[in-house]
């Protein structure tokens, strides 16, 4: 399948007093349309940055996007003047951020922030961008739309104001939505009705969606495939099942392993300790040589040090970049 | 009274801690007058206890209590009403003096290590703060201790001289834990320790503070939103919705067979690491409500799929659903005995 977004050699970089850091380092992978990309890591590991590099939205300086492409429909928007951006951003490619609070403007309805983009985009009177407005809430399961169109952010819960940003990014009928943790400043039971929601749009529209998060629940939970990110790079890219049942890169089974899950609680009893990953993510001004997580890796070996590994095909549809991936079960 | 008989341990031997219908109201204020328009009850008429060596989880959404009842309990915030009791030593009339020598005993974690520890002072300071002021040590022996916490947090002993600015998030959180055991208390209350943190640091903190409490047999209130955190660490869990405790069963219990439809739906709710496993999941419709205009009878019956008449005009009692078992619902069988409403 022709891929809808594909990114080639990504490399960002941010300038501090001491020289450029590169937050995001040689990045490849593609979305192909109608269907779900898990992107999954730590703080400071790089997912957002890449998320942020694909709308063109680093803030330069001190960000700066060095190197690579990113190719929508065969285009590279990391070459388009800033005015063309514009017409792709919010229409074809939408974006939701984590924080519903400060993400809409307080002094607007938010059936006007809704309308905004629906007359910025395409041809509509006011009170057509209305009415499409009404509808797009009710599509976002915010019960009342009429009275709800007319309500300010502040009167909103948390729930309600990330589905207006919902709203907002689809009222375009966007081919891409990119999702950046958007669940992570809600409850749990809120979380789960957005996520339902996501998934409910995405299969309804055929839409394609880049789903940020770190929480590898909600990856498996909404993902068909997914990326893990460390420190800057990717180092492993599966489908979700893939991934789940035989990670092939320590870190994820690390990450996975560090998760109680209730399932095998209820199963084994508790009184096993979790396993932990040692360490703390390194500093992306003063990596180890050659592989990123070798000091904090059970599986290092000797070439380890010396030798960064490439991401590549260790077994059907699932890249890792490791000397010494966890073999399969 | 009937006092609700607890699993394990808490059967036999006393409570280290037992509170008992206890509340915390916030006037609502509004204009420039401050003119009190209503209350909050934040806290509504709770009851538990914690054994020693025990670990009681409290769970629930943003803006159900649960931090508020920590601190209240550790008088951090004055109680509206109720009674503490610590040791078998009632807390309610104490005086900030007399209350002194069991605060020592009784300590918190908090949830952000980056805003709890000052800037301005070093890690050895910070740690030998509480020794200083509770009068436990002071020269070469507030030193000592200062390293051996060092030593045990699995922290680097040049930190004594360093500041927090200069460690990592889940270092800062280690820092945190060591200045709460300085003063060798025996409750803790850990507010949402570890969420703050990444998920790779986040098990490392979990061992650190399992490991804790078996080697100095310490007792946990560990309120947390995590659940999977939750069961893994908890002997009882209580579920917390709108200031009032919902459910209260042990760990096992609690996430086998839930019986509040509450906390069905936030279990329910918990994404499943397997993704052969998704699931039907009950989603709530609605919100948590405003605790200033709570729903009249059962709190959670707007948004309960249950809910009947009674629901509404009614608010539940906590049923005994088996031994060591409560749920504040009216479906819960009625055939056992209402726990007696203080």
């Amino acid at each position: 399948m022709q891929p809808l977004l594909e990114i080639r050699n990504l490399r960002t970089e941010f300038l501090f007093e001491d020289g450029p850091v590169a937050a995001v380092d040689d990045v490849s992978f593609a979305i192909e349309p109608g269907t779900i990309l898990g992107v999954v890591g730590e703080s400071g590991c790089g997912k957002s940055v890449t998320a942020l590099s694909i709308m063109r939205l680093v803030q330069e300086p001190p960000g700066r996007i060095a190197s690579g492409h990113a190719l929508f429909h065969g285009t590279d928007l990391l070459s388009l003047s800033e005015r063309q951006m514009q017409r792709i951003r919010g229409s074809k490619i939408s974006m939701i951020f984590q924080d519903p609070m400060t993400a809409l403007n307080p002094v607007f309805t938010a059936g006007d922030q809704v309308a905004e983009v629906i007359r910025l985009h395409q041809r509509a009177s006011r009170r057509e961008a209305r009415q499409r407005s009404i509808e797009l809430f009710r599509q976002v399961g915010i019960p009342a739309p009429e009275e709800r169109v007319d309500a300010y952010p502040h009167q909103m819960s948390g729930g309600m104001r990330q589905r207006v940003m919902i709203a907002i990014a689809l009222a375009c009928n966007p081919e891409l939505l990119i999702a950046d943790e958007p669940t992570t400043a809600l409850d749990v039971t809120v979380q789960a009705g957005i996520l339902e929601l996501i998934r409910r749009l995405q299969a309804e529209r055929k839409m394609a969606v880049m789903l940020i998060t770190h929480d590898l629940g909600v990856v498996a939970e909404t993902c068909d495939r997914v990326l893990v990110m460390y420190a800057g790079r990717i180092v492993e890219k599966a489908q979700v099942d893939t991934l789940f049942a035989a990670p092939a890169h320590p870190y994820t089974e690390g990450l996975l392993k560090s998760i109680p899950s209730i399932e095998a609680a209820a199963e084994e009893g508790s009184a096993r300790r979790l396993d932990a990953i040692p360490g703390a993510v390194p500093s992306l001004r003063a990596l180890p040589s050659g592989c990123r997580f070798r000091e904090r890796c059970p599986r290092a070996i000797e070439i380890c040090a010396s030798v960064d590994p490439p991401l590549e095909l260790k077994r059907p549809e699932q890249w890792a970049a490791c000397h010494n991936p966890v073999p399969a079960p | 009274m009937g006092r609700l008989p607890q699993p394990g341990a808490s059967a036999v031997s006393e409570p280290l801690l037992e509170v008992r219908d206890l509340s915390v109201h916030f006037p609502v204020r509004v204009g420039i007058w401050g003119r009190v328009r209503g209350t909050v009850k934040a806290v509504d008429q709770v009851d538990l206890q914690i054994a020693r060596g025990e670990t009681l989880g409290l769970v629930g959404e943003s803006g159900c209590g649960k931090s508020t009842l920590g601190r209240a309990i550790l008088k951090l915030i004055q109680p509206t009403a109720g009674r503490i009791r610590f040791d078998r030593q009632d807390l309610t009339g104490l005086s900030q003096r007399q209350l002194r020598p069991i605060r020592r005993r009784m300590q918190i974690i908090f949830q952000d290590p980056y805003a709890s520890l000052n800037p301005r002072m070093t890690v050895g300071q910070i740690i030998g703060e509480a020794l200083t002021i509770h009068r436990l040590a002071s020269g070469a022996e507030l030193r000592r201790r200062v390293l051996a916490l060092l030593d045990k947090m699995g922290l680097p002993r040049d930190a004594e001289k360093r500041y927090p600015h200069e460690f990592s998030g889940g270092q800062r959180q280690r820092i945190g834990i060591a200045r709460s055991l300085a003063v060798n208390p025996e409750l803790i209350v850990a507010d949402e320790p570890i969420s703050a943190l990444d998920v790779s640091i986040q098990a490392q903190i979990v061992n650190l503070l399992v490991d804790l409490q078996r080697e100095l047999h310490l007792s946990y209130l560990f309120i947390a939103h995590d659940l999977r955190i939750v069961e893994y660490v908890s002997n009882r869990v209580a579920v917390m919705y709108l200031g009032k405790i919902v459910e209260l069963a042990d760990a096992t219990q609690l996430y086998r067979a839930p019986k509040h439809p509450y906390t069905q739906a936030l279990l329910s709710a918990i994404p499943v690491l397997d993704p052969a496993r998704r699931r039907q999941r009950i989603v709530l419709g609605g919100e948590v409500p405003s605790p200033i205009t709570p729903p009249s009878g059962c709190a959670f019956h707007p948004r309960c799929p249950y809910a009947f008449d009674r629901c509404r005009q009614e608010t539940p009692p906590l049923y005994q659903v088996a031994p060591g078992h409560t749920a504040a619902c009216f479906l819960v069988p009625e055939a056992t005995a209402p726990k007696q409403a203080s």
